[in-house]
């Protein structure tokens, strides 16, 4: 009850101070718990997000460019796929399905891509669910001039059932680059939380055709999404496309391909772990300064405490409390910081990629960074503490003039 | 068995800028029964906060004796000290030493936390007897210099001290809040049976005293300082 007490007015009697260091101490926590969490949801998030696909067939070059085109929308398209090589890995015996993807327009920056209707039949957005079509809607019918717009796009754009547009040339938004053609929306896709709410989709044949492009390559297709039908199919064609062939690059598996990105990003993520590192040992700097700084002023209370009885161990303790409970009060700010951060971030991650990282998911480090933190907190206060510890009683009992 | 017992006891203090320690306290013998009071006069500088300061354990001897309720302070380490200070002795300073963070009834409270324990009850009743019943959740500076005094007092004798300690209790406080409060603590420690050991150099307040003692010729350090 004592060492409440003690520690429950020294903070209200240095309050400004102890919201100063707190609210540091929140920032510093809410980054280190958000770097840490975007960056592990966000390569769980990737490398998961591969939906039914277990490969990617595509024109030779680097596999991850491959797949981030592919698949994330990413990127621009190492090259185009004959349709005979399509048809070939369609019919192959180790293929379960196979569907053809083209990319090469846009729509106010977002990609158009073309494709074929089974992609929304029979593959799915994500394990254990397939795409489906808003209120109203229905899926374009191959060979017609009809788009089904991603749930983002639709609200970004403003798109609507019924309404059309004219698709500008290239993946990259320029005005001047107008298609003649016009297409109808037939539908709108529910959000699926996948890198498909970011696309607008047309008939394969829509892409292909359009005014414009070469007709040299008018049949020709960006990738093809391939579905496996067993695992080992998928080192039979890595074999026959990637080591015996030299024309196509077969992505496969997958999982293995996106973390090369993480791979590569791994730089990065050190940097961002150890700048958030620095900010909580510049926020623990913070609870020893603060607290430090206020012992001339605490010195005639600590005398008084100790000629009313205290015991040197009861002052180091409520001193090394309090810088806890700074902490702690600042680990209750982190939480909230983290969970702003986060939703900014994935708000950012989710409109740039389509990735969706889930903002109110559990993950240890919430508990394990501010515990860390007000144990780091109560180190701070041990100076201080010290200090206090050691402060003589006699001659700071008397008032200062 | 006397409440204070104090044989041979010597502090010294190496003066700012000095080499050599100097001779503050140098008492040989002195005693306080249970429920005495006792007035200590002396001029300033005669080391009456000092003697205060060893009987009450915050300060260490040199050399000497002091038992307080049957218990030798001087053979005590630090940490015995402050559970004795806490327990048997109750301090009443000139300035009050009020922690000016904490209500009245907090300061009375953590007075009594060091020692036996916290009571809310005895607290609020020893308030009420000070007649501050209706001012427990105020802050020091909230209170009139009269009225500090009396917390003080009330904080003072929270954990029914066997000896309390009382150094120039009504220095601060004008002559109608002064005889008040001498009062009011000569009160309180013939009810608890406490001995009262007050220093002081205000006449009227030693004149109020059967016994009183002169510093000057109870503390040898300070007659040499006389005859220097």
């Amino acid at each position: 009850m004592t060492l409440a007490l003690l520690v429950r007015r020294s903070l209200r009697q240095h309050l400004l101070s102890t919201v100063v260091t707190a609210l540091s101490l929140a920032m510093a926590g809410g980054l280190l718990m958000s770097v840490w969490v975007v960056r592990k949801q966000a390569r769980e998030t990737f490398t998961g997000q591969t939906g039914a696909w277990d490969a990617v067939l595509g024109a030779r070059g680097a596999k991850l460019q491959l797949v981030l085109n592919a698949l994330f929308h990413l990127e621009a398209s190492a090259g185009n796929v004959a349709f005979s090589d399509f048809e070939a890995v369609a019919t192959n015996r180790a293929v379960a399905f196979a569907v053809p993807i083209a990319v090469g327009d846009n729509y106010f920056g977002y990609r158009i891509v073309g494709t074929r209707t089974n992609l929304f039949t029979e593959a799915e957005a994500s394990p254990g669910r397939r795409f489906q079509v808003g209120k109203g809607g229905r899926l374009f019918e191959d060979g017609y001039r009809e788009a089904v717009v991603g749930s983002f796009v639709a609200s970004r754009l403003g798109l609507k059932v019924g309404e059309t547009f004219r698709p500008y040339h290239g993946l990259n938004f320029n005005p001047k680059e107008q298609h003649e053609d016009e297409y109808l929306v037939t539908g709108i896709l529910e959000p699926s939380n996948t890198p498909a709410d970011r696309v607008i989709w047309i008939p394969l044949e829509g892409l292909q055709n359009m005014t414009g492009h070469a007709a040299a390559t008018a049949t020709d297709v960006s990738a093809v999404l391939v579905k496996l039908r067993s695992p080992i199919a998928g080192q039979q064609l890595d074999l026959m496309y990637n080591k015996q062939g030299n024309r196509l690059t077969f992505a496969w598996p997958l999982g293995a391909v996106l973390s090369q990105l993480f791979d590569k990003m791994g730089w990065f993520d050190k940097v961002l772990e150890l700048v958030a590192y620095l900010v909580v040992l510049v926020a623990a700097g913070s609870v020893l300064a603060s607290i430090y700084n206020s012992m001339s002023a605490r010195r005639r209370d600590i005398a008084i405490l100790r000629a009313l009885g205290a015991r040197r161990s009861t002052v180091f303790s409520a001193i090394v409390l309090e810088a806890a409970a700074v902490a702690a009060l600042g680990m209750l700010g982190a939480l909230v910081c983290h969970f702003g951060f986060l939703s900014v971030a994935a708000g950012v991650i989710r409109s740039q990629t389509g990735v969706v990282l889930e903002v109110w998911s559990w993950d240890p480090i919430l508990v394990i960074a501010p515990l860390g933190l007000v144990l780091l907190g109560a180190l701070a206060g041990v100076v201080p503490a010290l200090k206090a510890y050691r402060s003589p009683v006699a001659e700071n009992l008397v008032p200062e003039s | 068995m006397p409440v204070l017992e104090i044989e041979e006891l010597k502090k010294a203090f190496v003066p700012p800028g000095g080499t050599a320690p100097v001779p503050v306290v140098d008492i040989g013998s002195f005693s306080l029964e249970a429920g005495e009071q006792v007035a200590l006069s002396g001029s300033s500088g005669s080391g009456k906060t000092t003697l205060l300061h060893l009987v009450a354990g915050i300060l260490a001897a040199d050399s000497g004796r002091v038992c307080v309720a049957g218990s030798d302070m001087t053979s005590l380490g630090e940490a015995g000290r402050d559970r004795l200070r806490a327990e048997s002795i109750g301090y009443i300073f000139q300035t009050f030493n009020l922690l000016q963070g904490y209500s009245c009834l907090e300061n009375v409270l953590l007075g009594m936390s060091f020692g036996p324990g916290a009571d809310m009850a005895h607290a609020r009743s020893l308030l009420g007897r000070v007649g501050l019943s209706d001012r427990l959740d105020y802050l020091p500076r909230q209170l009139s210099t009269g009225q500090q005094q009396r917390v003080a007092v009330a904080r003072a004798v929270a954990n029914r001290p066997r000896l309390v300690l009382a150094d120039e209790p009504t220095g601060n406080l004008d002559p109608s809040n002064a005889r008040q409060a001498l009062e009011l603590i000569r009160g309180i420690c013939t009810e608890n049976n406490a001995a009262l050991l007050l220093v002081s150099h205000d006449p009227a307040v030693l004149a109020s005293f059967k016994r009183v003692v002169s510093l000057t010729e109870l503390n040898r350090a300070a007659r040499k300082e006389v005859a220097l």
